[in-house]
């Protein structure tokens, strides 16, 4: 066994937030894996003015915060943040890193592990500890039909990307302390070999249904035109599309560009959410890419409830309202 | 819908080679990048790949398609090969036979395993600066600007060459190729094969033993409590599918939801 703290480090990834929220809901994984494996909870922030985070991170379950601010860290460098925490994990070797896979996350994970000479699992879904105290990494693999659970048996430390959204943040305790550890950059810090030329808050160009992570499809059974718009409000609430079947368009209540099925498109979300569709073959074929599948249809016994994951009886319509009213709750802006 | 699930129980490996014998959607659109380079300015592209024998049908795609060299990585030992791997087996084939590379493209995350990872990994081996998900690329003198549209930020950048490039899914639509074209691609027999002992590794390598990471379950997500039927009130069912459900969809949406409301007022 390789010596090592037993320290759980999270990157401190907070370019968005507070939309962002990605380091909380891995911190409040963090706890409930520290208290496993006895372990102290770690967040790493890189940056310049970084104090807010540093005390929202302690605030949100970190033990203890490795920091480093300055000016020259202004920018979000991938290389100059990658050989950082690379540097850090070097002098300090903690048990487990983990980063939110946002798209820097995802492309500064990869390059940290490869420098440390660790393995790393992608966009993970969920992390367990085993009854050797190691880190169980669970993620999709094979375009995410299946799900594979991964472990870096000798090699430290081991790392994990994690999708945002996978983990529920803690409460915040403003009461909490933490440890916190400043240091100051190194000399030696290589020449970026990239230079940002523009960077302009924009945000995300509409997506299109067939990469969608969420499709909302509707059939006949949502009853008429005006209640079958009520989709469209309840996409906005998800970040989804809204797809529709071959009645439905023929009837006019949708453009043809929502047709999913044969002659229309083929989608691949993590979730399909179905409403008021009995699933002809001409539908449900194009179906067979959708990870999880919510059915809702007042016949349990329609082909398309026989064919989801969960399979919920009731009025299409009603089901789509109170699914907008449940989501209103729950949602945080 | 997965019948048979291709995971290798004795090895620890997926079976990769069960996986259709065509070039991955990522891939296309990084050779459509290269030969939009190839096409204004001139170059030579090389496509490579790692995989098993089957593999060399989409060199063979790549050059009728325009690709000036095809070469597959290919060898028992290599198989089983995390990111960590299959980076540095490819940073080998790129340092013995292109010393002098300018740019490698690669797609952002491939349809099978979407790790996004090896692109990323592959420039660390090679020491060479890249970026990720980009959308458009112009090749200069010696830097190359690319510009893409990540975590909500749109941004140009200027990277030194050589460097790495990873093609966003939403770029660079691939071309077809015309059936004349995919004929003459299968007479064209210069596609190269090289096994371990060409890149210079030891006659040891094992790649599924020397890979960081090692799977140890492969389980189907939708065999577990399949078909699970909620019936009853309307508000009563949303709540027990918000109950039970709710990581999947505050997952999907990329949102945070509260998982009991009534406990936080």
């Amino acid at each position: 066994m390789m010596k090592s703290t037993k320290e759980i480090w999270v990157f401190g990834d907070y370019r968005n937030y507070f939309q962002n929220r990605v380091t909380l809901q891995i911190l409040s994984r963090a706890v409930d894996l520290a208290s496993n494996t006895g372990g102290k909870v770690c967040a790493v922030v890189l940056g310049h003015k970084v104090n807010e985070y540093v005390a929202e991170y302690i605030a949100h379950g970190a033990q203890k915060v490795y920091a480093m601010d300055d000016p020259r860290l202004s920018l979000y460098s991938l290389e100059t943040y990658s050989r950082l925490l690379t540097g850090l994990a070097k002098t300090y070797q903690p048990e487990t890193i983990l980063v939110g896979a946002t798209r820097f996350g995802q492309e500064m994970a990869p390059r940290v592990a490869k420098q440390l000479g660790t393995g790393l699992t992608a966009d993970c879904i969920d992390l367990e500890i085993n009854e050797k105290g190691l880190l169980v990494q669970i993620a999709p693999s094979f375009g995410g039909n299946l799900i594979a659970k991964i472990i870096t048996p000798v090699k430290r430390p081991q790392m994990a990307t994690v999708r945002p959204g996978t983990f529920q943040e803690q409460p915040h305790d403003y009461q909490a302390t933490g440890e916190i550890l400043i240091l100051s950059l190194p000399e030696d810090l290589p020449k970026d070999r990239i230079r940002l030329l523009t960077s302009e808050h924009r945000p995300s160009k509409k997506q299109k249904i067939e990469d969608a992570d969420i499709v909302i499809c509707g059939g006949r059974g949502m009853g008429s035109k005006g209640k079958f718009k009520k989709l469209f409000d309840l996409a906005a609430l998800m970040n989804a599309e809204v797809g529709a079947t071959r009645p439905v368009v023929y009837s006019e209540w949708v453009s043809h560009h929502a047709l999913v099925g044969q002659a229309g498109k083929n989608i691949k979300p993590k979730i399909l959410m179905s409403f008021g569709i009995s699933g002809a073959i001409q539908h449900t074929a194009a179906l067979t890419d959708a990870d999880f599948i919510i059915a809702i249809n007042k016949n349990p016994n329609a082909t398309m409830m026989k064919m989801a994951d969960v399979a919920i009886v009731a009025d299409a319509n009603q089901a789509c309202l109170g699914i907008m009213k449940a989501l209103k709750e729950k949602i945080r802006d | 819908m997965v019948s048979e699930l291709p995971w290798d129980s004795k090895t620890g490996t997926l079976k990769r080679e069960l996986a259709q014998g065509m070039m991955d959607p990522a891939s296309r659109r990084a050779l459509e990048a290269a030969l939009q380079i190839k096409e204004t300015q001139g170059a030579h592209i090389c496509a490579v790949t790692m995989g098993p024998v089957m593999a060399q049908e989409i060199l063979h795609q790549a050059m009728a398609l325009g690709a000036d060299a095809g070469v597959l990585l290919t060898d028992r030992r290599m198989a089983g090969a995390d990111t960590f791997l299959t980076s540095h087996i490819l940073s080998l084939f790129i340092q013995r036979e292109y010393e002098n590379f300018d740019l490698v493209i690669c797609g952002s995350q491939t349809s099978d395993s979407e790790t996004g990872q090896v692109g990323p990994q592959l420039a660390e081996a090679l020491n060479i600066p890249a970026i990720g998900y980009v959308n458009q690329i112009s090749v200069k003198e010696n830097t190359v600007e690319a510009q893409r549209h990540v975590d909500d930020f749109f941004e140009i950048l200027i990277m030194d060459l050589p460097g790495l490039i990873t093609i966003d899914l939403s770029a660079y639509k691939p071309r077809y190729l015309a059936l004349e074209g995919v004929e003459k691609a299968f007479e064209n027999p210069d596609i190269r094969r090289i096994d371990v002992t060409g890149l210079g590794l030891d006659e040891s390598f094992n790649a599924l033993k020397d890979s960081p990471t090692r799977i140890i379950d492969v389980f189907s997500p939708t065999s577990q409590g399949n078909n699970r039927v909620l019936k009853g009130a309307v508000k009563k069912v949303i709540d027990q599918l918000f109950d039970e459900y709710g990581k999947v969809i505050s997952s999907a949406m990329g949102k945070d939801l509260k998982t009991h409301e009534h406990d936080e007022v």
